[in-house]
């Protein structure tokens, strides 16, 4: 009982003592929360996409089989499928359409895809919530494109994509095989890439060893190889954030050590008098432990509850650019929150844990010291 | 009840600025009386309180406190025995400049673990006994020079002390408040406590209260 209401009693003092250095104590909180803010804001938000991504990625083809030529993706023959689907462990194999479009009236490119089943018939496509807003349509408006020829074709829009799939469709138009061949000049012989179905998942890079082998002028490209791609991607982009905010991090760093090290002459004499009149130097240490751990958990709270509202809520206004892309169509969706308390922690031992023992080596230094110190004046 | 035998302290030994400021001091301290080390600056007075108070220890010598040697105990036990024994009174008064009297007054009594409601209490009784009460809240800064003195004193008592160590409490007060400042000085000794002051003052060492003058010189005491 004693123990709690010695921590109550020095806890309540340390509070008091923040407060009157207020101006002082605020500045480095807030610099503090904004660091770890940012820092939050890069790891919630690389977290959150990489999962979203792995999510949809779920749902993709175990195997996609490109043709090369010259080192360069091709078109591959349909004939192929056939060959592909006696291997064994394959329960489908079909042939996929897709390719992108650069729209000159909007400045702006597609990714134009044949999905397996597209009810709407020829004339027709599915946009995504990015097209729409770009090009100002509605369902029911007509959309003006010019085959690989040069003629001028209109394609009646028949729907719109929900916003919920907006982070990976934002581009996307959806139509008609017969249509994207003619816009393209695709032959009927001949589709973008083959899609392979694996019943055993174990499977995939024996099967992906045999399409090789089989026919040697393709390429098999698992999900999982996609996937790290992906993870690649967009921790190659959060590193280029982090480099971008190193430099206030060192800012910080700087300013945070010089506060936390240095101590004033006036805290030098209360530390002196705290002595003096009865403390130990571990209940000097105690203060200054609760100063260093008041200052740097509020921070860290701060700045992480403001990195969630950034993230998750506000869409990550301040970096969505350089995370998600570059494109002229920006997806606009919010994130599904996704925390991952080890990085949390090491976030927590990266920020709060340093500060304290900052603020406490200063101070053992300075309580060490006889405490008739102070009667010299 | 105190008692110094043969102590000596040297300050910054085996260095080119060593400084000898004590030399073979004995001594024995009675309780329940005012005692006054009386020499001029430099004579060793504030370092002998220091080494009284259980503030610093001697180089050489042994110190007993109530029949027990303190001499060599850890920080942490001297620490504990001199809060519980000792309420110090400074030249400078040294409170915390920022905070309220209230908190000035309660600040030795935190590393004991009593009962914040208890101490504020036992504090608010000490302001009122020293007409302070109604400056509970007031910054120490703000304070004139006697309420300032005032709460020196109530801070040396929270904590119930034997024994009441004041180091040149009247070298900042005119003669009005040094009379004050005796007049708390003797009402303390009234209730049983021990009075330990060091002062070149004359108001101070020819008070009344006084039971006992120790006159010092270079770090030694001066018999008569």
């Amino acid at each position: 009982m004693g123990g709690v209401e010695k921590q109550r009693s020095i806890i309540d003092f340390t509070l008091s003592s923040l407060l009157r250095r207020k101006g002082k104590n605020a500045a480095l909180l807030t610099v503090y929360a904004l660091v770890v803010f940012f820092l939050a804001s890069v790891m919630f938000f690389t977290q959150a996409i990489r999962k979203e991504a792995a999510a949809l990625l779920a749902s993709a083809p175990e195997l996609v089989v490109q043709r090369t030529v010259a080192g360069r993706h091709d078109l591959i023959p349909l004939g192929y499928i056939e060959k592909i689907r006696g291997i064994r462990g394959i329960s489908a194999v079909r042939g996929r359409l897709w390719g992108y479009y650069y729209d000159p009236l909007f400045l702006a490119n597609y990714t134009l895809v044949v999905p397996e089943a597209f009810p709407w018939g020829t004339g027709t496509i599915v946009i995504g919530q990015a097209v729409a807003r770009r090009t100002m349509t509605v369902e029911g408006s007509v959309m003006p494109f010019h085959t690989y020829s040069g003629k001028p074709v209109n394609l009646t829009v028949v729907n719109i994509m929900p916003a919920t799939t907006e982070l990976v469709a934002a581009d996307l138009i959806l139509l008609s095989a017969d249509d994207f061949r003619m816009l393209f000049g695709v032959p009927p012989g001949l589709a973008t890439d083959l899609v392979v179905e694996v019943a055993n998942p174990a499977e995939v890079p024996t099967i992906a060893r045999k399409i090789g082998a089989l026919l040697p002028d393709t390429r098999p490209i698992s999900r999982d190889e996609i996937l790290r791609t992906y993870e690649a991607v967009f921790d190659w982009r959060s590193g280029i954030l982090l480099t971008l905010l190193s430099g206030a991090l060192l800012a910080f760093v700087i300013f945070a050590w010089d506060k936390a090290t240095g101590l004033s002459a006036e805290e030098r004499k209360e530390i002196g008098i705290l002595k003096a009149v009865g403390w130990d130097t571990g209940d000097v240490l105690l203060m200054k432990f609760w100063e260093g751990t008041a200052i740097s958990l509020s921070a860290f709270l701060a700045g992480v509850i403001l990195a969630y509202l950034h993230v998750f809520i506000a869409a990550a206004p301040f970096f969505e650019p350089v995370i998600k892309g570059w494109s002229v169509l920006y997806p606009q969706f919010r994130l599904t929150p996704a925390l991952d308390f080890s990085s949390l922690a090491v976030l927590f031992f990266l920020t709060v844990v340093p500060y304290t023992v900052a603020t406490i080596v200063p101070a053992w230094r300075a309580a060490t010291v006889d405490p008739d110190a102070v009667m010299r004046g | 009840m105190i008692e110094l035998l043969n102590i000596h302290k040297t300050f910054n030994q085996g260095k080119t600025n060593e400084y000898v400021a004590l030399r073979e001091i004995s001594l024995a301290i009675a309780s329940r009386q005012a005692t006054v080390l009386k020499g001029p600056s430099g004579s060793g007075k504030t370092t002998l309180l220091g080494i009284l108070g259980g503030m610093a220890r001697p180089t050489a010598g042994r110190i007993v406190l109530f029949e027990r040697e303190i001499t060599s105990l850890p920080e942490r036990f001297l620490t504990d025995i001199r809060r519980r024994t000792f309420g110090f009174i400074f030249q400078q008064f040294n409170l915390v400049r920022g905070i309220g009297v209230l908190e000035n007054v309660m600040l030795p009594a935190y590393p004991c673990g009593e009962r914040h409601a208890i101490l504020r209490e036992r504090a608010m009784a000490l302001l009122e006994l020293f007409g302070l009460a109604g400056r509970a809240a007031t910054r120490v800064e703000w304070l004139s020079g006697g309420e300032m003195q005032r709460v020196a004193i109530a801070r040396a008592l929270i904590n119930n002390p034997a024994v009441i160590i004041a180091d040149e409490p009247t070298a900042h007060l005119d003669t009005r408040l040094s009379g004050e400042f005796l007049e708390f000085m003797a009402r303390l000794k009234g209730e049983g406590k021990t009075i330990i002051m060091a002062s070149h003052d004359p108001l101070v060492y020819e008070a009344g209260l006084v039971d006992r003058v120790v006159e010092m010189r270079d770090g030694r005491i001066v018999y008569p």
